[in-house]
């Protein structure tokens, strides 16, 4: 399943890389696309588990980059 | 300026007065009576604290979290370098222009999405309904398909669908570039993202709101950032090992040289900082998708889709273009041209040659029926046989019928009289008797031939025309177009094949595109190195199946495409040579003892800055 989430306050290009990175290497995830410039997240993941690996998605988020706020 | 930018630029400023005033206060030499070197650290913390609050916590925050490596750190530890050799008004400034920058950066980015955004304010907001004679207005993606809504004047059509009532202009630029409005009358569809005109118009709408052009549209602009180009993803893998690289140059900057050369640490931890500084690849992580970003929106805003970065980059090094004749480079409207009867009258054969092709839908045969002029009475004709590549042999009143072309004649051994005329014809056998031809002609598309002509001149070297005409008519259209090469009577499934052969004959480098109708010719869309497909305003395979989309059907528009895709990625190499040239010479002078803090803040925030403003020119190039 494809998802897409609006972002608040993402404020740097290299901080949208490194939250690509890290949810792509969250377990169930397809793919993932942070989009610095939309302000746009796509995430591609398993069907099941995907209210699981989007609570997953939001902690490693925060852990990069915390001002950023994921609007769900 | 949005609020939290507000709120820097007060700090900037607050920060900003109190450290010219203790910078006059130092020079005037009030400071000079102070023995304690810690009384002047806490004046100076103030503007300090002022100004860098925030990144000292977003360091020791984002520390706690593991990310070690991020701007903020890298701030904190040179301007505490900084304070830690006693540097305190450089601490200071440094961390001033360091947020000038950011906020500038910030601001430059923000302007640059919003002016990207604008440009694609193509989704309506509503669609009015009819409910009990009154106009209500409704979310469209609420309506459901087979309503009818009502259009007014200077309103953006929310969905596809069939005008049923009223005539209007309907103005199409934001969809195709194109200035001249279009006539919408009943009976003809309408596009959603258009504006209507004067006119009010009830349309009955044929798809849902998710299905619509405007929403599909929007949706391929916003994925084709996904879609990394090749510079893109060198970016992402260099700024990847950039900052640690630099980072550990820092690292041994501070600590190598004063053991070997023995002396203090201070100079060099100072050196080490500059190092620091510049180590965040912010300017090139930013400014080369950006760039990409505004290529796409300056050709979406000719009316061509590019569907991501990656193809603006290939079609930038197209050097091969192959087209589909019909309906790229000619109009693909078949008219019946002569008349060439054989044993039979004129009418005759046009009349059984109609009712021959009474059921198919190929755009010949359509032709001939619209030529025929009369309902064609399909109780006559019997079960068709299509003979591919050929024709199809099909009985009328209970005889059999060969129509097709001279290769359907030869292979039955009908004997027939060859036609020679520009164009294509169209040969009828009853009962293995020839009784005549038929010349049918497309006439090529107005700018065709400017049209190769402008991709020339950009550098396409080579212009290929596949058709599954004879050689002759495909000639005789490539002749006046300027076409460098012809493979002409090629049967549908041919053209994979043949485009196959030509990516095969082509160095890795060299791009191919096929420009296509969308119609049969998917597979080959599919297979180039750039799909381009003729939009139709709204022909779904098309649009799947291209890399890129030309929503006007206008084929002067690649020529325009590759300058925008040329001047692009001029402006993304300018960047990074730019961004990391000054990098690279700022770590160099840094290292031999030569740099400020200042140059180093410039090489971080002030080459983003000049960077991202640099992008934005993509966004602005013109048509011509």
């Amino acid at each position: 399943m494809k998802k897409k989430f609006k972002l608040e306050d993402l404020d740097c290009a290299n901080c949208a890389a490194k939250m690509e990175e890290a949810i792509k290497k969250i377990d169930g995830v397809n793919d993932a696309n942070v989009s610095f410039l939309a302000q746009k997240m796509t995430i591609d993941a398993v069907d099941e588990k995907f209210d699981d690996i989007m609570k997953e998605v939001v902690a490693v988020c925060a852990k990069v980059e915390p001002d950023c706020k994921i609007l769900l | 300026m949005t609020k939290k930018q507000k709120k820097m630029l007060v700090r900037i400023i607050i920060a900003f007065v109190l450290f010219a005033g203790l910078m006059i206060c130092e020079h005037a030499g009030l400071f000079e009576g102070i023995e304690n070197p810690f009384i002047l650290f806490v004046i100076y913390l103030v503007p300090y604290l002022i100004i860098g609050y925030d990144i000292v916590y977003k360091a020791a925050r984002n520390i706690s979290h593991g990310q070690v490596f991020d701007e903020n750190f890298l701030m904190m530890i040179a301007t505490f370098g900084a304070f830690g050799v006693k540097e305190y008004s450089e601490a200071v400034a440094v961390m001033l222009f360091y947020q000038v920058g950011e906020l500038f950066q910030g601001y430059a980015v923000g302007k640059s999405r919003q002016s990207i955004a604008d440009m694609m304010d193509i989704c309506p907001e509503y669609a009015n309904i009819e409910v009990d004679g009154k106009l209500t207005q409704v979310d469209p993606d609420d309506v459901e398909v087979g309503s009818i809504i009502v259009i007014k004047p200077g309103e953006r059509i929310p969905l596809d669908g069939v005008v049923v009532e009223g005539e209007s202009f309907i103005d199409t630029a934001a969809l195709t570039g194109e200035s001249v409005p279009r006539k919408a009358s009943v009976g003809k569809t309408v596009i959603s993202g258009c504006v209507n005109g004067s006119g009010t118009l009830k349309v009955r709408t044929e798809k849902e709101f998710d299905d619509s052009t405007v929403a599909r549209i929007l949706e391929l602009v916003e994925n084709a950032s996904s879609k990394k180009a090749r510079v893109e993803n060198f970016i992402t893998k260099f700024a990847k090992y950039y900052t640690p690289v630099v980072t550990i140059g820092a690292v041994i900057l501070a600590i190598i040289p004063p053991i070997i050369l023995g002396g203090g640490f201070g100079e060099w931890i100072q050196r080490a900082c500059i190092f620091l500084v510049i180590s965040c690849p912010c300017a090139l992580v930013i400014s080369v998708p950006l760039g990409f970003f505004g290529g796409i929106g300056a050709a979406s805003r000719i009316g061509v889709l590019v569907k991501g970065s990656n193809y603006l980059e290939a079609v930038a090094e197209m050097e091969t273009i192959v087209f589909d004749k019909t309906g790229t480079l000619t109009k693909g409207e078949f008219k019946v041209q002569e008349l060439r009867p054989a044993g039979i009258t004129e009418q005759e054969l046009l009349e059984l040659s109609a009712l021959a092709e009474g059921y198919s839908t190929h755009p010949i045969a359509c032709s001939i029926r619209e030529a025929y002029g009369k309902e064609i009475d399909i109780s006559r004709v019997g079960q068709a046989e299509e003979i591919a590549g050929c024709g199809i042999s099909v009985p009328v009143d209970g005889r059999e019928i060969l129509i097709g072309n001279a290769k359907l004649m030869q292979e039955k051994k009908v004997d027939f009289i060859p036609c020679e005329g520009a164009g294509t014809i169209v040969y009828t056998a009853r009962e293995g008797k020839f009784v005549g031809a038929v010349v049918i002609a497309d006439s090529v598309k107005e700018g065709a031939a400017e049209a190769i002509r402008d991709m020339k001149r950009v550098g396409v070297k080579k212009c290929i025309m596949l058709t599954g005409d004879r050689k002759e008519a495909a000639w005789a259209v490539a002749r006046e177009l300027g076409i460098d090469e012809v493979h002409a009577e090629l049967l549908p499934g041919d053209k994979v094949s043949k485009v196959e052969e030509l990516l095969k004959a082509q160095s890795d480098k060299e791009k191919l595109a096929f420009v296509g109708d969308g119609i049969n010719d998917a597979p080959v869309l599919t297979r180039a190195d750039i799909g381009i497909a003729m939009g139709s305003m709204g022909s779904d395979a098309a649009i799947e199946a291209a890399d890129v989309v030309l929503m006007d059907d206008d084929v002067k528009k690649i020529a325009s495409v590759v300058k925008i895709s040329r001047k692009t990625l001029t402006i993304v190499k300018q960047n990074i040579v730019f961004a990391l040239g000054v990098k690279a010479f700022v770590l160099v002078l840094g290292a031999l003892g030569a740099a400020n803090m200042w140059e180093a803040v410039f090489a971080d925030v002030g080459v983003s800055v000049i960077a991202i403003l640099n992008a934005m020119r993509a966004l602005k190039i013109n048509k011509q």
